[in-house]
């Protein structure tokens, strides 16, 4: 040992090699996702007089990639909301796995009465993105929500990465909000006055439509896709649903489509 | 002390430790392909007047993401410690990112209900307009990205507004637009309410011309001039439209006055 | 002479069992003056008598509302219960701000028991001095909930606390049938008379020194509504105390009218 107590305790360069400072450099900045990797695209949702219908393929993509083509998009939480998610697939998981730890400490706290409606769960979902991007650390994701509000009525909202919420008779996220909500609007002419007017068979109709023109002209989409009604009752969700009556004759007529190369 | 132990250093001819310091390169240097932006614009506009005894709020329900319209009814305004039992008499407006300014009025809205609980009295219009001030201005370096106005009556029972920048600057004034179509409502304000560019004809010439008196508009006037202002706005903004919303306060209590705009 | 070795702190049970600053709280509890809470199908009511520490004072508080669905009456040191009322308005506001939805009830009422059981297992800290009457109404319909320093939480159909409460706590007893059933103005009126029961001889109630609230579920369009908390004090509770306890008081009137006459 010397009289350098400054040298106490650290390892001799002569035994043990120069000292690698970087591993005692625990100030480089922490950094944070700065954009999504397999992402979903649109979800769509209507109104109708007594709930919301939902929908969102089945395909993740990883860029131009179709990655994964049986990723199921919509989330149910009990008893009656149903959660539909685009952008990042991983994010989503998260989301997911917190509005599932958040309904067991519900359900912990009360096993009767004090359900957690769709509005509910907007709100506080809307916070939790509020608080990430506010942090520099977004969950990189456009959601809508459906389900009842306080009053039993038809609920509908999308919150996004940024924390921004609104809510709409019809909305579409992603390519969806080019897309197919124009389509959707037609059914509600005098907006929240239209939803009234809807039933259930126009409402899935109006998304089945869209999700046929969106497979059309959206290259990240597919012909694959889950679809919800939500109602007083409950969800009724089917997840492999096929488009159907696609048309694909113009194809025959154009260079470059299917096997006709040049 | 670390300086005292550290003088003159170590010898060179005895067996070398490591103490240099030289920060490794961090992750974060050089330029970055894409960062994370944590705001966006939700475009409208708002607006406030104030009278001898009520102060009006408005603003347009349109909510927009670049050249999408979100939704059609998207409301700016907001009543202040509202309980539920109408007595509340502050309005707050909020325009730019609507993320932010549904944060923004949340804040102001549960330290208001926090002071009354706490003096068993509503908070003045004054004193919450200072909040408001320190509220923005606690973010300075990572500000709400809002143009808020405040309205309310102040203790003498007049109209009263206040403005603010995104980081707290504010100031009392008679009538303010605010948001997308500011450049073009607060001329009109400006001449409407204010009288700037009138003169009494014929009394004078050159800088002898006598000014227009301002004198304090009826409310019946104000909500004309709010109307008009904003289905001009809406001709000429893309960003404006679907809904008017306006907020009238007085020491009755809030009215609340819905009117269409143009859709397109 | 005998000194008792188990009362040092709070987290020492004496052989027999028993937690004796737990107990001693209680007995803070016990000196406050009188508050009591009834509960019907539609409403739930807090009565108070606040004293005045001497005849220059102002009268104390007794009913603290915490939201609009929630409010506590007192009995003990009235700071404890400043402590725990603070905490519970933090709450309340916390729950709307991150789901959109009131607290429910039982909830708030654990909350604050789980912070004085708390004071019963950590060395150095004291048992909260006061016992409470938790009023509220959530979507299960009114609740009344006692709360006392030990951290013990039930809910109750009518109870009162505080000093000569036996006496209100018998009047209730005789008349715990009506409570379920009563209106309104006959559910403020049995907690009123529980009230008077427990006064001294030469006491009465008057304006200045009671205080009642009431928080309830009204109807609007065929839905459930709430009405507000809504606090009784000074000259408001007036007509209150016209309507249901003057009648004794104005034949004492009528008595001393006749003395002065003689």
């Amino acid at each position: 040992m010397n009289h350098y107590p400054q040298a106490w305790g650290r390892p001799r360069d002569d035994v043990y090699g120069p000292y690698d400072n970087s591993y005692f450099q625990a100030s480089a900045p922490q950094t944070h996702t700065q954009s999504p990797a397999v992402t979903g695209t649109s979800v769509l949702g209507v109104k109708f007089k007594d709930g919301v219908v939902i929908a969102a393929d089945n395909l993740a993509s990883y860029g131009s990639l179709a990655r994964f083509t049986d990723v199921k998009r919509l989330r149910t939480f009990p008893p009656n909301t149903v959660i539909g998610f685009g952008g990042d697939v991983s994010d989503m998981q998260y989301l997911d796995r917190l509005l599932q730890s958040l309904d067991i400490r519900e359900n912990y706290l009360s096993s009767y009465g004090h359900v957690l409606n769709a509005k509910n769960l907007h709100t506080y979902l809307s916070k939790v993105l509020y608080k990430r991007r506010s942090d520099f650390n977004p969950l990189w994701n456009m959601l809508l929500v459906a389900g009842l509000d306080d009053d039993d009525k038809p609920f509908l909202a999308s919150a996004d990465l940024l924390g921004t919420t609104f809510s709409s008779p019809t909305l579409a996220t992603g390519f969806g909000a080019h897309l197919a909500q124009p389509l959707l609007r037609k059914l509600m002419p005098h907006d929240e006055d239209s939803v009234k007017d809807v039933t259930k068979e126009m409402a899935v109709e109006a998304i089945k439509a869209c999700m046929k023109v969106l497979f059309y002209r959206d290259a990240r989409s597919l012909d694959k896709y889950s679809i919800a009604v939500v109602t007083k009752d409950g969800v009724e969700l089917k997840e492999d649903q096929k488009l159907e009556d696609q048309s694909w004759a113009f194809a025959d007529q154009i260079r470059g489509y299917g096997t006709q190369v040049n | 002390m670390a300086s005292i132990m550290n003088a003159g250093g170590l010898p060179s001819d005895q067996p070398g430790y490591s103490f240099s310091n030289a920060s490794a390169p961090s992750e974060s240097s050089g330029p970055r392909q894409h960062a994370f932006n944590p705001y966006t614009d939700n475009g409208g506009s708002t607006l406030g007047v104030t009278g001898a005894d009520f102060a009006i709020l408005a603003g347009d329900t349109r909510s927009t993401s670049g050249y999408n319209i979100n939704t059609r009814y998207a409301p700016k305004l907001f009543r202040i410690g509202d309980d539920g039992d109408s007595s509340s008499r502050i309005v707050l407006s909020v325009v730019g990112f609507a993320a932010d300014g549904n944060a923004l009025k949340e804040r102001l809205d549960a330290i208001v209900k926090m002071y009354k609980y706490q003096h068993g009295k509503p908070m003045s219009v004054k004193a919450c307009a200072q909040r408001l001030s320190t509220i923005l201005y606690q973010k300075r370096f990572f500000p709400y990205y809002v143009h808020a106005i405040l309205g309310g009556l102040d203790d003498d029972g007049k109209g009263a507004l206040y403005s603010y920048d995104p980081v707290g600057s504010y100031e009392r004034e008679q009538c303010r637009a605010a948001g997308a179509a500011a450049s073009l409502i607060m001329p009109f304000l400006d001449n409407q309410v204010n009288y700037k560019n009138q003169y009494i004809p014929a009394s004078g010439t050159g800088h002898e011309l006598q000014p227009r008196a301002i004198e304090s508009l009826p409310k019946e006037d104000v909500i004309g001039l709010v109307k008009d202002a904003f289905t001009s706005a809406t001709e000429r903004h893309i960003e404006v439209g679907d809904g008017l919303q306006m907020l009238i306060i007085t020491k009755d209590g809030i009215e609340e006055i819905y009117t269409p705009l143009k859709r397109d | 002479m005998f000194r008792n070795n188990y009362d040092n702190d709070s987290v020492t049970f004496s052989p027999q069992g028993r937690i004796f600053q737990v107990e001693y709280a209680q007995e803070a509890v016990k000196q406050g003056s009188v508050v009591v809470g009834v509960v019907s199908k539609k409403h739930v009511v807090l009565t108070a008598v606040k004293r005045n520490a001497e005849e220059l004072s102002s009268y104390q508080k007794k009913i603290v509302g915490v939201d609009d669905h929630l409010g506590v009456a007192l009995a003990g040191l009235a700071s404890d219960a400043r402590v725990l009322s603070n905490f519970m308005k933090q709450q309340s506001l916390s729950s709307k701000m991150t789901y959109g939805r009131p607290i429910p009830v039982e909830r708030i009422v654990n909350m604050i028991g789980d912070r004085a059981q708390s004071n019963t297992q950590h060395y150095g800290k004291r048992p909260y001095g006061v016992g409470l009457l938790v009023a509220g109404v959530d979507d299960l319909g009114p609740h009344l909930f006692e709360f006392s320093p030990s951290g013990l939480t039930q809910e109750m159909l009518a109870c009162a606390i505080g000093a000569r409460s036996q006496m209100a706590r018998t009047y209730l007893e005789r008349h715990l049938e009506e409570f379920a059933d009563s209106s309104r103005d006959e559910l403020i009126k049995h907690a009123l008379l529980a009230l008077k029961e427990s006064l001294a001889q030469d006491k009465e109630l008057t304006v200045d020194n009671t205080s009642l609230a009431i928080i309830g579920v009204g109807e609007k369009n065929g839905r459930k509504k709430l009405e507000n908390f809504k606090l009784y004090d000074g000259q408001d509770i007036a007509p209150l105390l016209e309507a249901n306890v003057e009648s004794t008081l104005a034949d004492d009137a009528d008595g001393e009218a006749m003395e002065t006459d003689l």
